[in-house]
């Protein structure tokens, strides 16, 4: 245990070090990262760029063997893949022919039709072939079959024999058959690909050189035809090769002929990847691509989310090809397709460390320096960083005990991975973040400036950062509505990407980049067809035309153009159209192919060596696939090409015309087949894009179905987040609680019943109906009232029970102390934390607390009516008034006990119900009936008013008006009255939070008097629960189900607001005239204060909605089913929910526009509204675990109060959330 | 209930199947409308047995994993004929499309329960399963059962026993990492079995065979792909259970 700990401190200290280092020297950190990187990376380069392309190794011809399996000594230049005989030898013979001398009075088909007529002299050359016995035939590869599918082509690919392809295969090798045909170019074209088609065509296959070269159309401007005769041999004899050679060279000479003969290409093929090996791999990398998304989506409360983010890949991707590169230096060459094992790679490092650091560094106090921060958060992950690393590194050395060769390399791969990946996220990522940190801070700084410069805005600046202006605060009775841009809406998911695809157009750059990668494949894929295309439109556009090469015109003037290693194996005899002599030198240097053009000429150059390298290199593997010969793996090995010249005279051309030719007019339909390669092209585009299109719909349908818009009014639970599996514990990682500190209240000797606050004073009242006012600053306790010990003489013996019971409606004469039954459900309801059993699953208590009634003797109705508060009591309760209320049924009407005589120093005897603060005023409603002001500095009783017998049971305190509601229904206005001018002489601060606007401060020397200015004896049918004021508005709400709306000024009934089917629980209003009602019933209900009409209306909870609070963009309530709801404020759609622990309190309180405080068990918690994610938990005491956080009061310096027991908590909610967005 | 889940089971077949001879279409057609039996029971039970908005999303998590099933299945498929693959895709597709199409059914219809089964299962022993509850984790244990599953069509080995020891090895390793409940683990065991078993009966039955069996019927890794199989669509279930907000439609 000691080695344990040791070594944990000194990890934790040397991570300290290395953060205070990163911070520090950021620059040059990241420069030496990147150099360490871009040198590992170094050995890359000589890597083969991944790719289906064909390798090749060239030998000798003279004196080639097969090579064996067994390898030889001498591997220094033989690849591995060298081994065992090749699939097929293959001997092309290419033949170039050529009508000449040209005659004018030749049409353009001639120009092929009887240079193509010969290849079936030369087919019959090379079948007949004979060399001591051994024939083509005993040679050749065998063919069988073609496969089944390619039915189209068996009247022109040989089957059942040799692989013997030439042109003469389009005519049956028939040479009737050719000259019957009437448009060669027809045939010809019949079988090309109507659709796109990158690999070998047809016409490739069979001509053997590429469809440019072979001049067979009619605009050929040199007039040589170009094919080759291939040959697929599956044994390689030397001599009979060589004869044939001698045989065909002597028959058809080709004089000056140098083309190299000795060497021998092997061209080995790699695994063809096909479609069904595409889609696993696509698969696992959208897979990858989810897990990152979703991994970096958490990275929260920084500067710059995507510059992480990309940070967090980036080292990620690199820290991979440093193991790569790194793996390469030491010779262990990667024999595992690099791009299938890459996602697995990637999901075994990882995003997690890094995820967990930056969530670390970011909740550390901000107060501190950058380089503290960033050391501090790196040294509290530093033990669970090398926990992991240390248990991936055990898992992946017991991988490489398996002694599967795959495995092990996979293994050293991911050791060499991850322990680059960690040095990264040392280095690299750590010196990022505390860049992005610091520029976080400064722009936390510029931000802050201007505000704190203005006038102290109506909602203290630190908690609202990045508020655009406050919404500007109306006088009491003008409305403002909201203007929309100040909503900072959670939209729907649905919205919100549609509004990200409008906004980033998303569409069309994936469009767009999706064309440009498919046309890279395309060059990619068939480099020769496009690369020719592009070089016969460059030879065509250019005015040297096809004459580059002759830079020694002088030399031979006649003949320019000559190469001088590319002879002329013959010469047309004269010139048909011999120079002008006008023509000058200049002239003729510039376009020196006016002479050849109407001389065909033949030329070899030493391009035409090897010209099957031209070809698309899918041309090999698709003309064995269709005989079902894969090459995949294998090689072939290319011969080199017998050349074979003809020429004929235009005599031959004339006899060997059809018919139609002459009269066959250039159709212009041919252009289009010279813009073939165009064509497709533009096809490819076209096709990009449509698929791009329909993938965008595809995915937007997919995306509408399988997200109906379910929610809203029959709100399918839809975001529910349990309280217990929070994004914080992942990986057992919590956020360090440290940082929010509660201040602890005390004084109280019994639980705290009411709480009000004006922002800068709070004022509590217990059980023992004391009154303590605090500085809601410092908490510090400024008054006592009362301070002395006389209550305690009035209230006999019910102190005991007093403190477990709920005193708020015990009365004074002590009649509930000895009787154990009524004892037993305050006490269940009180002090044990099984609320839940209670209140958790049951939607109504009437039934419970009528059987309560029943069980009570008659006698004691009188006393035990305060015993009956249900549910309902807890739901007032959270309000920042606090309002206990009756929900007992309307069966005893409330008989109020005995009235004492009043005192001077005010009434002790009966308990506080209700109590609010404004100024330094403390109005208290008591359950006689009785209102008192006090003076909260002083703690003398300023005025005091008995004109009512019922208990208080609400009170609003709004100006120089205080609105009561007592226990029988009724509710009286009282106006505050100073006899001297009412001294505006300071503020004391900013009001409340929506509520009020601020209230003159009152001297001690004013007489205040309150006078009852009217009375509503039948407000409701039945006892109010709620009241609040705002707006000159008073709201109350009751068990009659209905809300109802006063004016202050006059205390008259402007609506009866109809719409919950149950009592009325909680009420919200505001200064923006925001109403909001929730019942028991579950439903909460919005109303137009000026109409009356109900805007929306939303069944929300499960039994009864405890508490209500708007921002501006959104409604939040909770309900005794322990979920917090979250509603769009707008549609009434619900956001989502957060599922509390059973029991946990009702209690609500916004702080900011993005921030809410919920009460727990013995904790509060912090939550972003927007998103739904707890930020934080402060516990407020050690031994909290059984005491619940029933009121929650907001103050406007960015303190919460809440009730703890006999506690009181403050806590200061710390700059930290500030950095929420 | 139990006789539904058997029956269900009983529809569970590998991703790694290989048909190559199909039975008679007698047999097809009483699978068929067994299973599809099987699909209004459990609508019916659903609807019954609960609140209408609860069983929506019900039917909803069901389709997710439905469809999640079904694209696994087809993958994996793939992913295992891709050893004797020829050079033609459309043959592959063919033969993928065509022979075996009840098996991704099967198999989407196995997720859905069995990705239903695992918070219920959490729901009634009382312990919510906490471990890593964020898509980004199911993420990385979608991506290691794709692996797993590679790792036995591609890899070669010296021997069965050796490869069928590092796919248990490995099964094991997705659960202690991404699961770590003992509902999970006993969930992902009854599955393997469960499962193994079916695939031995319609084996057996010459429904399909496998081209080298080595444990009776069925390859022996089997039990292994299926194990992991369950506790990967478990974690899907749950993280759907738990109401996140989207689930990505795209592996």
């Amino acid at each position: 245990m000691m080695v344990r700990e040791r070594l944990r401190q000194n990890i934790s200290a040397a991570f300290y070090r290395h953060g205070l280092l990163c911070a520090s020297y950021p620059v040059p950190i990241i420069l030496f990262t990147s150099a360490s990187i871009l040198t590992c990376c170094y050995p890359l380069l000589k890597l083969p760029l991944p790719g289906t392309g064909p390798v090749e190794f060239t030998t000798g011809v003279r004196d080639y063997s097969i090579p064996s399996h067994e390898s030889p000594g001498d591997l220094s230049e033989r690849p591995d893949w060298y081994q065992g005989p090749p699939v097929a030898y293959i001997q092309q013979v290419l033949v170039k022919a050529a009508v000449s001398p040209w005659d004018n009075s030749l049409v353009p088909v001639d120009v092929f039709r009887s240079p193509l007529g010969r290849v079936f002299s030369v087919l019959e050359e090379i079948r007949n072939h004979v060399y001591t016995d051994r024939s083509l035939e005993a040679l050749c590869l065998q063919v069988t079959d073609l496969l089944p599918g390619l039915r189209r082509m068996q009247a022109v690919l040989p089957e059942h024999g040799c692989l013997l392809v030439s042109p003469g295969n389009y005519w049956q090798n028939r040479r009737d058959l050719f000259d019957a045909d009437p448009d060669l170019l027809k045939t010809v074209h019949q079988h090309e690909p109507k659709g796109l088609h990158t690999s070998a065509t047809l016409k490739d296959l069979l001509f053997g050189v590429p469809g440019k070269q072979t001049g067979v159309s009619l605009y050929n401007k040199k007039r040589v035809v170009t094919y080759t005769i291939t040959i697929a041999l599956s044994s390689y004899d030397a001599r009979f090769v060589a004869s044939l050679r001698a045989r065909l060279k002597q028959l058809h000479p080709s004089a000056n002929c140098t083309l190299r003969e000795d060497h021998m290409v092997h061209v080995h093929f790699k695994e063809e990847i096909g479609i069904a090996e595409l889609i696993p791999l696509v698969t696992t990398y959208i897979i990858l691509f989810a897990y990152i998304y979703f991994s970096t989506r958490k990275i929260d409360m920084v500067k710059s989310k995507w510059g992480l983010a990309l940070a967090a890949v980036v080292t990620v991707l690199s820290s991979l090809l440093m193991s790569v590169g790194l793996c390469t230096l030491f010779g262990l060459t990667p024999t595992l397709n690099g791009g299938e094992i890459f996602p697995y790679l990637v999901v075994v490092i990882g995003l997690e460390n890094v995820l967990v650091l930056t969530k670390s560094v970011v909740s550390t106090p901000v107060d501190l320096e950058v380089k503290l921060r960033i050391a501090q958060g790196l040294s509290n992950e530093s033990w669970s960083i090398m926990k992991n690393m240390a248990t991936e590194l055990c898992i992946i050395l017991i991988g490489y005990f398996t002694f599967v060769p795959a495995i092990q390399e996979f293994c050293l791969f991911a050791v060499v991975g991850l322990v680059s990946d960690f040095f990264l996220q040392m280095f690299f990522f750590t010196t990022v973040l505390s860049i992005d940190i610091r520029r976080m801070e400064l722009a936390d700084l510029n931000r802050r400036l201007p505000a704190e410069a203005g006038m102290p805005p109506p909602k203290p600046g630190p908690l609202r950062p990045r508020e655009t202006p406050p919404p500007p605060r109306p006088s009491p009775h003008t409305i403002t509505l909201q203007a929309p841009a100040f909503r900072n809406l959670r939209l729907p998911k649905r919205l919100r990407v549609v509004y990200f695809l409008a906004r980033t157009r998303l569409a069309q750059r994936i469009i767009m980049v999706g064309t440009v990668i498919w046309i890279g494949i395309l060059v990619y894929t068939d480099p020769a067809g496009l690369r020719t295309l592009l070089a016969a439109q460059v030879s065509e556009q250019s005015p040297l035309g096809e004459a580059g090469l002759p830079p020694h015109l002088g030399v031979a003037p006649v003949f320019p153009g000559r190469d001088p290693t590319s002879t002329l194996s013959v010469l047309p005899a004269p010139e048909p159209t011999p120079l002008p002599e006008n023509q000058s030198q200049g002239h003729r240097a510039a376009r020196p192919e006016v002479v050849p053009v109407s001389s065909p000429q033949i030329t070899w150059g030493p391009e035409d060596e090897e010209l099957w390298r031209r070809l698309s290199f899918r041309h090999w593997p698709a003309l064995f696939s269709y005989y079902n010969i894969t090459l995949a793996k294998r090689y072939i090995s290319i011969l080199p090409v017998i050349p074979v010249t003809l020429h004929l005279s235009p005599q031959e051309a004339i006899d060997t015309r059809h018919p139609q030719d002459t009269h066959h007019a250039p159709p212009p339909s041919i252009k289009t087949s010279d813009l073939q390669a165009d064509l497709t092209l533009y096809k490819v585009a076209a096709l990009g894009l449509f698929a791009g299109v329909v993938l965008v719909l595809l995915l937007f349908c997919l995306y509408r179905v399988l997200c109906p818009r379910n929610y809203g009014q029959n709100g399918v639970p839809h975001g529910r987040r349990r309280r217990g599996d929070l994004p914080c514990d992942e990986y057992g990682y919590s956020p360090p609680i440290s940082e929010i500190s509660p201040l602890l209240l005390r004084g109280h000797s019994m639980d705290i019943e009411c709480l009000a606050s004006d922002g800068m004073l709070l004022a509590s009242c217990c059980l023992a109906r004391q009154i303590r006012v605090w500085d809601a600053q410092t908490g510090d306790c400024l008054t006592v009232i009362p301070n002395n010990g006389l209550r305690r003489s009035s209230s006999s013996g019910a102190c005991e029970a007093e403190s477990l019971l709920g005193a708020d409606f015990r009365e004074p004469g002590g009649g509930a102390v000895g009787r154990p039954d009524v004892d037993i459900f305050p006490i269940r309801r009180r002090t044990t934390p099984a609320r839940p059993a209670l209140f958790g699953d049951q939607p109504d208590l009437t039934p419970l607390i009528d059987t309560n009634f029943g069980s009570l003797p008659p006698s004691q109705t009188l006393s035990s009516s305060g015993f009956d508060f249900g549910g309902l009591v807890e739901k007032a309760y959270q309000e920042h008034e606090t309002s206990p209320t009756l929900a007992f049924p309307p069966s005893p009407p409330p008989v109020l006990p005995p009235e004492l005589p009043p005192q001077n120093n005010g009434d002790w005897d009966s308990s506080v119900w209700a109590m609010e603060l404004r100024g330094n005023l403390i109005a208290t409603g008591r359950s006689s009936g009785k209102l008192e002001l006090w003076d909260a500095v002083e703690g003398s009783l300023r005025c005091s008013n008995e004109d009512g017998v019922s208990g208080i049971t609400a009170l609003a305190f709004l100006n120089n008006r205080i609105v009561a509601a007592r226990l029988n229904g009724s509710l009286d206005f009282f106006t505050v009255e100073i006899t001297k001018p009412l001294g505006l002489l300071q503020y004391r601060g900013p009001p409340g939070r929506g509520s009020l606007p601020p209230s003159p401060c009152y001297s001690s020397e004013d007489v205040i008097s309150c006078q009852l200015t009217r009375s509503v004896q039948c407000a409701h049918q039945k006892q109010i629960t709620v009241l609040k004021a705002a707006a000159g508005r008073v709201v109350t709400g009751s068990q009659d189900h209905t809300v109802r709306v006063y004016r202050l000024e006059d205390s008259c009934c402007l609506f009866t607001l109809q719409g919950h089917s149950g009592g009325i629980t909680a009420i919200y209003i505001d200064q923006t005239m925001v109403l909001a009602s929730g019942g028991q019933d579950g439903t909460i209900c919005v109303w137009d204060v000026l109409t009356g009409s109900r805007v929306s209306h939303v069944y929300g909870h499960r039994g009864d909605v405890t508490s209500l609070v708007c921002t501006t963009s959104c409604i939040i309530s909770s309900g005794l089913d322990d979920l917090i709801c979250i509603w769009d404020r707008s549609t009434g759609i619900k956001l989502y929910s957060i599922q509390q622990e059973v029991g946990c309190g009702a209690s609500l309180g916004v702080i900011s526009e993005s921030l809410l405080v919920t009460g727990g068990q013995g904790c509060v918690s912090f939550w972003d509204l927007n998103y739904g994610d707890l930020l934080q938990t402060v516990y407020l005491g050690q031994s909290s675990e059984g005491q619940s956080v029933r009121q929650l009061l907001v103050l406007d310096n960015a303190a919460i109060v809440c009730d703890f027991g006999n506690e009181l908590s403050l806590v200061y909610v710390p700059s930290v959330l500030e950095k929420l967005d | 209930m139990p006789r539904l889940e058997e029956h269900c089971w009983s529809c569970s077949c590998s991703p790694s199947v290989k048909t190559q001879e199909l039975s008679s279409a007698s047999w097809i057609v009483c699978k068929t409308g067994e299973m599809m039996s099987i699909i209004t029971s459990v609508l019916r039970h659903a609807y019954g047995s609960m609140h209408s908005l609860q069983s929506a999303n019900l039917m909803r998590r069901g389709l997710v994993l439905f469809i999640v099933g079904v694209v696994l299945a087809l993958v994996l498929n793939l992913l295992q004929i891709q050893r004797n693959v020829t050079l033609f895709p459309e043959e592959v597709l063919d033969t993928l499309f065509s022979s075996a199409w009840w098996i991704p059914l099967c198999c989407g219809t196995a997720a859905a329960v069995v990705g239903l089964l695992y918070p219920c299962l959490d729901h009634h022993l009382g312990e919510p399963h906490k471990f890593k509850r964020e898509w980004a984790s199911v993420m990385r244990c979608i991506a290691v059962f794709v692996g797993i599953n590679h790792a036995s069509a591609k890899l070669d080995f010296a021997n069965n026993v050796q490869l069928s020891l590092t796919l248990a090895a490995l099964s094991l390793g997705l659960w202690w990492t991404f699961d770590r409940s003992r509902s999970g683990f006993g969930l992902g065991l009854t599955t393997a079995f469960l499962a193994t078993l079916i695939a031995q009966l319609l084996v057996y039955n010459g429904i399909y065979q496998y081209t080298s069996p080595d444990f009776l019927y069925v390859r022996s890794w089997l039990p292994c792909i299926f194990f992991s199989g369950g506790v990967t669509v478990g974690n899907i279930g749950r993280q759907l259970a738990m109401g996140s907000t989207e689930k990505p439609h795209n592996d």
